[in-house]
Order: C-alpha cells, then structure tokens, then sequence
C-alpha cells in the first residue's frame, strides 16, 4: 500500500509539471519557420504568444481577439488585417479577391464591429494575365458591395516571376463597435452554450478538391459570405447576453473552440452528432482521414451565449438567409479547464485537441 | 455513408457494451493490446475507452508504422531530400517525425523539394511529369501498404521510369510482437488484431500467440462496433478458458490473406537481417528492402545514404509502456526531456502514442479512472 501512495505522489507532481508547462506562455524556439506556423494550429501559437506579442507589448494585441479594440474621443473602433495566398485564385463558391473582403469583414463582425472600410494592397506576380487581375478586381468590389463596406485605401507591388503564385492580397479592416455588443473571449461562464451558424468544413473541402491532387470529384462550394448580417440579428435579440463570437476559419470550429476554452481557462462540451455536416464533405474527408472540424470555413461563426438567451438566439440566426442549418453544438463547463470534449455520436466522450500539424496548407 | 453508418450505431454499441461488462470479473484488471496504429484512432475518435469498465484497459502497440520509424531513417530520409535534382515524396503524417536535427517539414523549410503524397502511385506520377529530376519515394508501413509500393515499382519498370526509385522502411509486423511476447515482464491478457495488416497477411502468422505465450487474439475491423465487439470476443475467450485466433473481421480478412499481394511482396521485397525500432531498438528480420531483381529502383543503392544509427536516448522507456510493464508517468524522462513537443521515443511521437495522449489529457483520463 505503501507503494502505491508514492506512486499516486509521483503521478500527481508529474501531472503538476505538465500543467505548469502547458500554462505557460509558449516560447518559439524553433530556428526557421515551416508551414505548420501558419496552419492556426499550436506552431502558430507559439510564433505569436512566444514571438510578437512579447515584442509589441500591446495590451490589446495581447487579448489575442480577432480584431484589436481601440477607443478614439470616445468612440469605439476595431481594426483587423489579413493576407490571402490560397491556391488555387478561383474555386467552386469564390475567389481569392472575394476572400479577402470577406475574411477581413468577418473578422470585425466577429469583434462586435460594424465593418466601415477596407484598405487593399495586391502583390501580383510578373506575368499574371491581366483578365484574371480584372476578375478579381470585380469580385473585390461585388463583394464590398455586399458587405456594406468602402475600400478607400491601397498599394500595389509586382514581383519576380515564379514569386507570388499568380497574386497575394492583403486587406485591413476598420469598423466601429456596436454599442449592442460587450464581447469578451474571458468572459465565458459555465453553462453557456455554444452555438453554430451552419454547415462545416465546405469552404477547405472546396478548395482541396479544386486543387485536384487527389482524384475525387464532389460539387462543394465554398462558403465565402460576410457574416455582419448574422452578427448583426444576434446583436439585435440576444447584444447583452452574447458572450463572445469567432468566426471558425483556418484549423476550423474545433481550433476556434480550443482557443477560447484557454483563454478563459474553462471546458467545453460538444455534441459531435448535432454539427451539421455535408454528406459530400464528410466523404472526402473520411477518404483523406480528416476530421471536418478542423477544416476551414469562410463563413460560419461560433456564438457563445448564455443559457437563457439559446433559444432566442438560434431564432435569430436561423432567420438569417443561409444560416437556417444554425444549431446549439454544446456547452461551457468548468472541468476539465482549457480543455474541449467531444460527446462522440457513438457515444464514447475524448478530448478534442489543438491542431498540430497541418492538413491543408494555404486555404486562405 | 452507407456501409460505413452501421457500423457506428451507437444503439448497437450500448448494446455490446453491456455485454462487456456482463462479462469482466470483479477485481480483476484486463490488459489487452490493440495492435495496429489505426485501432488507436478509432479508439481514440469514438471515444471507445469511455465505453469500457474501469478495469479492462486498452494499451497501445507497436503497431503505428510512422512513429516506430528511428531517428536515424529520418535522417536518412533528409540527407537525400537535400540531394541535388531530387524530389522527395513521402505520406503527410511521415513529414512531422523528428530526426535528430529536426523532422522533413524542417528540411522542407531548408529548401529541400519533399512532397506528400497520398499514394506511391502519385509519387510515380511526379516521375514521370518530372523526367529531368530524380523522384525517392520514402515507404513506410506494415505488410497493409507494402504492396501497393511493390505494385508501384513493378509499373515504374513496366513503364520505363527511369528517374524514380524507393527509399524503402517497410515493416512486418509479427517480429515486434513476438519480440514483445518474449519479454518476461509483459503484462498483457489479449491482443486485437490487426485489421489491415490480415488483410494481406490473413489470420494465420497470428496463430503463434495462443499456441506458443496462450494469449487471445481478436482480428478486428476499425469501425467504433467492430473494436468494440473485438473486445467482448476477447474478454470470452478470458472467461470461458479459451485461447485462439478468432476473426471478427470475416468480412474483410480471409484467413489465408490475400495471395496475390503476398506474391507480389515476395517479388519485390525481401527481409532485411535488422531493421532498427524507435524505442524498440533493433528486430531481427523486421524489415524490408528491395529485392536483387529491382535492386535498380533501390535508392539506398542508387545515391550515397549515410545510413546513419541515432541511438533512443538511453532513458527512453517505450519499450516497457508498449508492454504494459509501466504507466507513461513512471518513464524516466517523460515530462521533462520527452514532451510532444521534442518527442524522444515513439509513444509520444505520435499524438495517439500513449504516452503523448496522456501528457495531454492526463488530466482528463485520471477523472474517468475515478468515475
């Protein structure tokens, strides 16, 4: 008996070490960057809570939002920035142009800010035909129309050829938070439940396939959208009661998830069997071996709410065209802390982990 | 998906599940071993442990054909990657297996032209649209992949590709288990099968384990229903005093496996005397390599690989968790030199590895030991 009293001891400080070291701020020790650092997954946290933010020392940098939170004379503002390299330029349901403007936009509606403008910087590949440069162009506009937002800012660079795939795209954001909103990815509570706006995993589907490299042919499009109209209904029925939002891009929902349940240091519980799922995309991914809750979306949103405001909040979502698949995938809980559980359709619980390597490089 | 939702329902799962706990003994502990890397991910996708009583564990074999893949074959692997002209191809879960100077997605990084690939076919793909480059393709697995390398390379020879060959690190899978059922220490009370693997080898090789160490083994399929049903087949045999192969993935696996893949594979391939184990260490006759007769496509042979040897730390302890014989937390550097981030030894390599699951959610399992 003795024996194993030291053994549970021994257990229990080495379960201790684990917990120090995995609360601790991620240092980058890594002497070159690969592409899982750009994956969203665990190599990107690391870059950015080991490398920039310790550099910028920036206290809203630092609250790691999708978009930073500024006041000026008394009038809230958010700002957001991001850079488009997907391959291939056009895929079922987008474009890269489009993309841009969208992702931006989502990235402030997310943050509780309405989207006012956009700036645009093109870095174009010597060579690109000039159509396809004016495709984009078009998509870009189409899709600031549709978002509501003025692009009033821009630059343009020409590289080598063999540089640039074609072209990058770089927008930043600035909108103006809605006074409906008092978002805060801390400020999750135990029994708050989580909310989804819609089928996963189309957007990196689309794109995998339409890179052709695996013989598999399926009509899936991206879901590129802006999501401010959704944001929009959810401020509207349930503002005070809405905890926090993300919208579930690269490394997909169970990235977002993770994120969030470190962040406020609570757990979470999802129901795998209510996230709705194309039958085409859970396909492809049981082929590839990819679980379609890390892989992207361009136009889905995670709501966190609190409990009496569900029900009410899911009307609202659902009333927004698009979002009529809207549904409540789990909750927030407080043990185990950090950690995301997956209620398997099967019925077996398991944890849900942070993304480490990276499925599906440059999808956005 | 049809064909595949049956074997998930969670009605029939409840169902054997009951079965299984009508069946364990009251203080008695079980150890059974699932085999195959693949098992584990079902188990660890459906959440199967959680199904099971408290005291019948799963342990996790030897059966993960990347992570058992030693430092010194990774390197290999890079040094070549970095050989001028060469385009080196290998499966996706392969690039993140650390060398000793980091993994393939760092030599990736370091300018090397390395490529994943779904498929050995798609690598020869890249041959043939790439005639001015030498194209290696890293093959790793058990006797389930082997043969669609070995397929590969006959039609890179049927075809005249001139620029392709292979780096081969197959394995085979009944010497780490043999080697396993030899240690005086291993605690373990039955084995699920390997379900992919008997596709091709069939139920027979397994024979040995109940005949010679009398333990039980269960071939099994890798839906939630199959595992599950796996063990209840298992833990019978425990209760009823009965101790042979049965094959619960009749559907798939014939007990003589397939023919014409074990032709082909004795084509191709022959046994190496020593193929080198991550935490493992050195098994006689584990391996393979390229056969006299496609020496030619062997790129071992056709550039200067350093063959180097990067001894397992020392301290490194998967062999002992792999057999049971301690928990992760017991091992020496667990924790502290081994993490999943610099992994050592082959259990934390892999995010399914025993020991790299119970660095991440220790936590959590330790409460549903409690429960």
């Amino acid at each position: 008996m003795a024996d194993q009293a030291t053994i549970s001891e021994r257990e229990q400080k080495i379960l201790g070490i684990i917990e120090t070291a995995r609360g601790k701020r991620a240092k980058f020790r890594d002497s070159q960057i690969n592409m899982a650092h750009g994956a969203g997954g665990k190599a990107t946290q690391t870059l950015i809570e080991g490398l920039f933010a310790p550099a910028f020392g920036s206290e809203t940098l630092n609250a790691m939002a999708d978009a930073g939170a500024f006041e000026v004379e008394g009038v809230g503002l958010a700002l957001t920035t991001d850079s488009y390299v997907v391959k291939p330029l056009r895929f079922p349901g987008g474009s890269i142009g489009e993309l841009a403007v969208n992702g931006t936009v989502n990235d402030l509606s997310v943050s509780g800010a309405r989207p006012l403008a956009l700036s645009l910087s093109l870095i174009l590949e010597e060579g690109l035909s000039a159509d396809v440069l004016r495709a984009e162009v078009e998509a870009i506009a189409e899709a600031a129309a549709a978002a509501g937002v003025e692009i009033i800012a821009g630059d343009t660079k020409v590289v080598e050829r063999g540089h640039a795939d074609g072209m990058y795209v770089c927008t930043t954001g600035i909108g103006v938070r809605d006074p409906r909103a008092s978002l805060s990815p801390s400020g999750l509570r135990p029994g708050d439940r989580i909310l989804l706006s819609g089928r996963i995993g189309e957007h990196g589907t689309a794109i995998m396939l339409a890179r052709n490299e695996f013989d598999l042919d399926a009509s899936i499009e991206s879901d590129t959208r802006s999501l401010w109209p959704v944001v929009d209904a959810l401020l509207t029925e349930v503002g005070p009661e809405l905890r926090c939002m993300r919208d579930a891009t690269r490394g997909g929902v169970a990235s977002v998830l993770n994120e969030l349940a470190r962040a406020s240091t609570v757990a979470m519980i999802v129901r795998e069997g209510e996230i709705p799922v194309l039958p085409e995309v859970a396909g492809a991914a049981e082929i590839l071996g990819i679980d379609p809750m890390y892989v992207a979306n361009e136009g889905k949103l995670v709501a966190f709410v609190a409990p009496e405001a569900a029900e009410r909040a899911l009307n609202a979502l659902r009333s927004v065209p698009g979002c009529e698949q809207a549904v409540e995938i789990g909750e927030v809980r407080t043990d185990p802390p950090g950690l995301v559980l997956v209620q398997t359709s099967f019925g077996g619980k398991r944890v849900m982990d942070q993304l480490v390597g990276d499925p599906l490089p440059r999808i956005c | 998906m049809k064909f595949v939702d049956e074997f998930r329902d969670a009605e029939l799962g409840r169902a054997v599940a009951g079965e299984i706990l009508s069946l364990v003994e009251p203080g008695r502990h079980y150890k059974l071993m699932e085999v195959c890397g693949g098992h584990t991910h079902s188990i660890y996708k459906y959440g199967i442990d959680d199904l099971l009583p408290a005291n019948v564990e799963l342990v996790h074999g030897p059966g993960c054909p990347v992570c058992v893949i030693p430092m010194g074959r990774v390197d290999d692997g890079i040094a070549l990657a970095h050989q001028p002209g060469v385009i080196f191809t290998c499966f996706g879960d392969m690039m993140r297996i650390p060398g000793s100077d980091g993994s393939l997605l760092d030599a990736k990084a370091a300018g090397a032209d390395i490529r994943m690939v779904y498929s050995p076919l798609d690598a020869l793909r890249i041959a043939k649209q790439n005639p001015d480059r030498e194209v290696v393709f890293f093959a790793i697995g058990f006797e389930t992949t082997a043969p669609s390398t070995a397929l590969t390379l006959k039609r890179a020879r049927a075809e005249g590709v001139k620029n392709f060959s292979c780096m081969c690190s197959h394995v085979t899978i009944v010497p780490p288990l043999r080697a396993l059922l030899e240690s005086p220490d291993l605690r373990l009370d039955g084995f699920i099968g390997p379900g992919h693997v008997s596709t091709v080898v069939g139920a027979r090789p397994f024979e040995f384990i109940p005949a010679d160490y009398g333990k039980p083994v269960v071939i099994a399929g890798f839906e939630p229903l199959d595992i599950l049903q796996a063990i209840e087949m298992i833990l019978r045999q425990l209760k009823g005093g009965r101790c042979e192969v049965e094959n619960q993935y009749k559907r798939v696996v014939p007990y003589a496996g397939n023919l014409r893949a074990l032709e082909v594979l004795s084509e191709v391939f022959e046994l190496r005397p020593h193929f080198e184990w991550r935490g493992l260490g050195f098994i006689s006759h584990s391996g393979l390599k390229l056969s006299q007769a496609y020496a030619d496509l062997d790129a071992e042979l056709r550039f200067s690989v350093p063959g180097l040897r990067v001894a397992d730390p020392k301290a490194c302890q998967c062999g002992e968790v792999l057999k049971g014989v301690i928990k992760p937390w017991e091992c020496k550097v667990f924790g502290t030199a081994c993490t999943p981030e610099r992994p050592i030894g082959t259990c934390m390599v892999s995010s399914e590895g025993a020991c790299a699951a119970y660095y991440n959610f220790g936590r959590f399992a330790r409460e549903r030991e409690v429960v």
